[in-house]
C-alpha cells in the first residue's frame, strides 16, 4: 500500500470512531429487546422518530457550519444521541417531546459548541434534563410493565398514542400510566412505609422493580461486551457502580427503615444505563485513569443523594451533567506521573 | 538466561513482518560506480574532508576527520577517486543538502594496511575509545550518537551494567536479527571490548522472543566463550513495541527508570546496538573502520527483501533495483521502520551509517483521509510508553499555547508513534507534536537572539554614554587646560610686560 502521511507512523491501527459507536449502539440490542418486552413497542418507534431527527439535524447543523456531511453523518455519534435519548425518555412521550429533545441535543448541547470531540456536556443528558424541568408530567408519565397492565398497548396504539397523545379507547394516559418502583419507593417511603413492605408490591420484583432489574442487568451485560471489546474502559463503570453502592450501604446499614438497599439502587432506574453508556461518553468524561476513577465515583454519589434528598426520581442525568462540569478539573490534577519524571 | 524485572505502561503489540527479509542470508551489495558520503553521518559536528578533488584514496582511508568532541571520522568505503567535494541531498525528512564527499570507484576495493590487535588488553580504555572514534562508529541502531563518548563513563560515574540491544521492535527491520544469527561471535568479540572500556562485569544481552533463531545463535555463541562471559547473560522479553527504545529497555530490564532529561549513565546503564557491539569487534581487533553496514530492503512492493552488507555512499536505488522492487518513480518509501522512520522520495540518496531499513509499500498503511476530530477517548494515554497524555497535547499543540504543552511535558515524548497508531479519528498526533517541539526549540532562538541583540544594544548605549562622558571629560579637561595655559601665558606676558617695564626703568634709570 503507498504511503500517504507525511511523518510517521506510516501505520495505523484498526480502531475508527464509527466502529466504536457501531459496537455501542450493538451492545444496547438486548436491554432494547427487553424495554419492548417489558413496556411494549413504543421504544422502537421513538427511537426511529429521533434517528431521523438527528441525521437532519446533524445535517442541517452540518451545512450551517460549512462543514462536509460524509464523514460527519456516518461517524455515529448523532445516531447514539438519538438512541440514549430514546432508551430515556419515557414510553409514551409524545413526538413533540422527542423532537425537542434531540434538536436540542444536537444544535445546542453539540454544534454551537463545536460538534464532534468540543461538546463539555453529554447531548443525550442535556436533552434528558431540559424535557425533565420544561415538562415534568410528560417526563415522569411511565407505564407499568406488561404483565402489570390492563391494557397492554400493540405497535398501531402506541403509534397513535404518540403522535396523536390519545389511545384508542378514548381514555386519557393517565388511566394506564403508574409510578417507577424508584418512584413509588421514594413516595412511599415518604409516607413512613417500610422498604421491605413497600417491595413486597407488585410493582417490585425479586431484586428491584419489576422489568427494570432486567433491563438493568441487560444494559450490564451490553456495558460488559464494551469493556471486553475496549472500547470502553472500566475504571468508569466501576467508579460509579462503587460510588452507588457504598453510599447507600451506608446509609442503608446505618437506618434501614427509610432507605432502599443498595441492590435496589444498582438496579433501578438509568443506573446500569448511565454507569456503562452515559457516563463512559469519551468526549465528555474524564481521560485520565485516575480521573476516570474520580469522575464515576462522583457520578456514582450524586446520582444517589438526587435520587434520595433531591426532587427528582432518578438522578443520574443530573449527575453526569454536573460531573461534567469537573472534568477539567479532575483532568488537571490526575495526571500520571511521565518517565523517569 | 535471566529473566527481565520490570515493564512499562502502554505500548503495542505489532505485526512484526519480520519473516519477510529473514529467509535469506545477509548478501553482499555490489559495489556501486559512485559512492556519496555525508560529512554527517552522526549526530554533533560534521566531520572536516581532509581530501581534495583528485585524489586517490584506498578502502578504509580516512577521508574526513573528527571536529570537536562530539564528532567522528569518516572512511573511503573502497578504493578510488575524489571526483567532488560539494552540496549534494542527503537523506533528511525535510529534502536537505548538505556537504559530501563523492568517490568514483576503481572496481579493486583495495584496502589500506589495516593494523590488526587480537589481544586488545594490550590497550588502555582511552586507546580503545580513540581507536573507536577513529574508526568512525556511531550508534548503528538508527540514532548515530559517537560510541566512543558512550564508552566513556568519566570519573564520576561508575557502570553497573552494560545493556545490549538486540530488541528491534520495529515491524519489518531484521537488520539486528540476522547479524545476531550469523555474527553472533563478532558480536560477543565487541562486547569484550565494551566490557574493558568501561571497567564493569555485567552484561546482558536483550532480545526480543520473536527472534528464536538469534536467541539461539547468541546463546550458543556465549556458551563456547563461557569462560570469558562468566557475567554475560541472554534477557528474553516478551516482544512488544516501542522495548527497542533506550529508556524503555532500560526499565524493562532493570526495573528502573532513567531520569527525565537525564542519561542511563546516570543510573549505572550503558546501552549498545548488537550492529554497533559488531562493528567495535571488527574496528578493534580487525582494524577495520566503518564503511559498511546492514540495511534491510523489505516491504510489500519489494520482490526480493532481505538484508545486505552494503557500502556506505551507495546510492539507494541501486539496492532496490538490486532487490526488484515495484516502485514508482516519486512514490515516497520510508528509511527506517514504519513507525518511527521518515519518508523519501528521491532514490539516489546514499546509504549513511544511521540507515537500518529500506521500506518500500507498508501493510495497514494510514488512510488517506481527513482526520475526524478528538473524542477523547484516551486510548492514546493507554498506549503512551511514557505516560503522557497525548490528546491534551495535541490540543495545546493545535492552538499553539506552547508553554502549556511544557507543562504537559512535551519534551519527554519520544515520538514512538503508539498514540497516532491507535488513534480512532486517524489524527497524526506525533506530527503535530513535532511541530510543537521544533515551533518552541525556535522560539527559544529566537529569545535568546533577542535577549543577546538586546544585551548588546544596551552594551552599546551604555558604551556610547561612556565614550560620551568620557569625550565630556577630556574636554573639559582641555578646557581647564586652555584656560590654565590661557592664564599662564596672560600671568607670563604680565610677567614679561611687568619685567621689561622694569628693565625699561632700570634702563631709564
Amino acid at each position: 500500500m503507498p504511503l500517504s502521511r507525511l511523518s510517521s507512523p506510516f501505520l495505523s491501527g484498526p480502531s475508527r470512531v464509527t466502529l466504536h459507536m457501531i459496537q455501542l449502539l450493538f451492545a444496547l440490542v438486548p436491554a432494547v429487546i427487553a424495554l419492548v418486552y417489558f413496556f411494549g413497542p413504543s421504544v422502537l418507534i421513538t427511537m426511529t422518530l429521533a434517528i431521523v431527527t438527528a441525521l437532519f439535524t446533524e445535517a442541517v447543523m452540518l451545512k450551517l457550519r460549512n462543514r462536509p456531511l460524509e464523514p460527519f453523518l456516518t461517524d455515529g455519534s448523532a445516531v447514539v444521541t438519538a438512541v440514549l435519548l430514546a432508551i430515556a425518555l419515557p414510553p409514551l412521550a409524545p413526538w413533540w417531546l422527542t423532537v425537542i429533545g434531540i434538536v436540542f441535543a444536537i444544535i445546542f448541547a453539540k454544534h454551537l459548541y463545536g460538534g464532534l470531540g468540543y461538546n463539555p456536556f453529554n447531548p443525550a443528558m442535556v436533552a434528558y434534563v431540559l424535557l425533565l424541568i420544561s415538562f415534568p408530567l410528560e417526563m415522569t408519565t411511565w407505564l407499568p410493565v406488561t404483565e402489570l397492565s390492563t391494557s397492554p398497548l400493540g405497535f398501531s396504539a402506541a403509534f397513535q398514542a404518540i403522535f396523536t397523545g390519545q389511545l384508542s379507547t378514548g381514555l386519557g394516559f393517565d388511566t394506564i400510566s403508574g409510578a417507577t418502583p424508584l418512584d413509588a419507593m421514594k413516595t412511599q417511603i415518604g409516607l413512613s412505609l417500610h422498604p421491605s413492605y413497600i417491595s413486597e408490591q407488585p410493582l417490585f420484583g425479586v431484586l428491584a422493580g419489576k422489568g427494570w432489574e432486567s433491563i438493568n442487568l441487560l444494559f450490564a451485560l451490553g456495558g460488559a461486551f464494551l469493556i471486553y471489546r475496549r472500547v470502553i474502559s472500566w475504571h468508569i463503570p466501576v467508579a460509579m457502580l462503587l460510588g452507588l453502592f457504598s453510599i447507600s450501604l451506608v446509609t442503608w446499614s446505618v437506618a434501614p427503615e427509610t432507605t432502599a438497599s443498595p441492590l435496589f439502587h444498582l438496579l433501578s432506574g438509568g443506573t446500569m444505563l448511565g454507569a456503562f453508556f452515559i457516563a463512559t461518553d469519551p468526549v465528555t468524561a474524564a481521560t485520565t485513569i485516575k480521573g476516570r476513577l474520580v469522575f464515576g465515583a462522583g457520578v456514582g454519589l450524586l446520582t444517589y443523594i438526587i435520587r434520595v434528598w433531591g426532587g427528582y426520581p432518578d438522578g443520574v442525568a443530573f449527575a453526569v451533567l454536573i460531573m461534567n462540569m469537573l472534568v477539567p478539573l479532575i483532568d488537571y490534577y490526575t495526571q500520571p506521573k511521565v518517565y523517569g519524571g | 538466561m535471566t529473566k527481565p524485572l520490570g515493564s512499562f505502561p502502554g505500548g503495542l503489540v505489532l505485526d512484526g513482518q519480520k519473516k519477510r527479509s529473514t529467509h535469506v542470508s545477509i548478501r553482499k551489495t555490489p559495489l556501486s560506480k559512485t559512492l556519496i558520503l555525508p560529512l554527517q553521518q552522526h549526530i554533533g559536528e560534521a566531520s572536516t574532508p581532509i581530501v581534495k578533488v583528485g585524489d586517490t584514496v584506498l578502502k578504509g582511508q580516512k577521508i574526513a576527520r573528527a571536529e570537536g568532541h562530539v564528532s567522528v571520522y569518516l572512511h573511503a568505503p573502497s578504493s578510488g577517486v575524489i571526483t567532488a567535494i560539494d552540496d549534494q541531498a542527503i537523506p533528511h525528512p525535510s529534502g536537505l543538502s548538505a556537504l559530501c564527499i563523492t568517490i568514483k570507484t576503481d572496481s579493486e576495493d583495495r584496502w589500506i594496511d589495516l593494523q590488526e590487535t587480537p589481544d586488545f588488553t594490550r590497550l588502555s580504555e582511552h586507546d580503545i575509545r580513540h581507536k573507536i572514534r577513529e574508526a568512525g562508529i556511531v550508534g548503528l541502531g538508527g540514532a548515530g550518537f559517537p560510541s566512543f563518548i558512550k564508552l566513556n563513563p568519566g570519573v564520576h560515574h561508575h557502570v553497573e551494567t552494560l545493556i545490549i540491544n538486540g530488541v528491534e521492535c520495529e515491524p519489518y527491520i531484521t537488520c539486528d536479527d540476522m547479524i545476531m544469527r550469523e555474527r553472533a561471535d563478532g558480536i560477543l568479540d565487541g562486547i569484550e571490548i565494551m566490557r574493558y572500556a568501561l571497567r564493569v562485569q555485567n552484561c546482558v544481552i536483550v532480545i526480543e522472543d520473536n527472534k528464536p533463531e538469534a536467541i539461539s545463535a547468541m546463546e550458543l555463541a556465549l556458551k563456547r566463550r563461557q569462560s570469558q562471559f562468566q557475567n554475560t547473560s541472554i534477557v528474553i522479553i516478551p516482544t512488544r513495541y516501542p522495548t527497542g527504545s533506550e529508556k524503555q529497555l532500560i526499565q524493562v530490564v532493570t526495573g528502573k527508570q532513567v531520569p527525565s532529561h537525564g542519561l542511563p549513565i546516570d543510573i549505572g546503564i550503558v546501552c549498545h546496538n548488537v550492529g554497533t557491539s559488531y562493528a567495535i569487534g571488527r574496528a578493534i581487533i580487525h582494524g577495520e573502520p566503518l564503511i559498511s553496514r546492514i540495511v534491510t530492503v523489505t516491504g510489500t512492493d519489494v520482490k526480493h527483501a532481505g538484508n545486505f552488507e552494503t557500502l556506505l555512499g551507495t546510492p539507494m536505488h541501486e539496492l532496490l533495483s538490486f532487490c526488484e522492487t515495484q516502485r514508482e518513480t516519486d512514490e515516497p518509501f520510508i528509511l527506517g521502520g514504519p513507525m518511527m522512520g521518515y519518508n523519501l522520495s528521491g532514490d539516489h540518496l546514499p546509504i549513511t551509517k544511521t540507515a537500518n531499513c529500506i521500506l518500500v509499500g507498508v501493510d495497514n498503511a494510514a488512510p488517506k483521509r481527513e482526520p475526524l476530530p478528538c473524542i477523547r477517548c484516551g486510548d492514546c494515554a493507554t498506549a503512551c510508553p511514557v505516560s503522557l497524555l497525548p490528546q491534551q497535547l495535541y490540543w495545546y499543540s493545535r492552538s499553539k499555547d506552547l508553554e502549556k504543552t511544557r507543562e504537559y511535558n512535551l519534551f519527554d515524548c519520544i515520538e514512538c508513534g503508539c498514540c497516532s497508531y491507535v488513534c480512532p479519528s486517524e489524527i497524526p498526533l506525533v506530527h503535530y507534536f513535532r511541530f510543537a517541539k521544533t515551533e518552541t526549540m525556535t522560539q527559544e532562538l529566537e529569545t535568546e537572539k533577542a535577549d543577546t541583540a538586546r544585551l548588546r544594544h544596551e552594551n552599546r548605549l551604555e558604551r556610547h554614554e561612556a565614550e560620551k562622558k568620557e569625550k565630556e571629560e577630556r574636554q573639559r579637561q582641555r578646557k581647564l587646560a586652555l584656560a590654565a595655559t590661557k592664564a599662564a601665558k596672560e600671568k607670563a606676558e604680565a610677567e614679561k610686560a611687568n619685567a621689561s617695564e622694569s628693565s625699561t626703568d632700570n634702563q631709564e634709570t
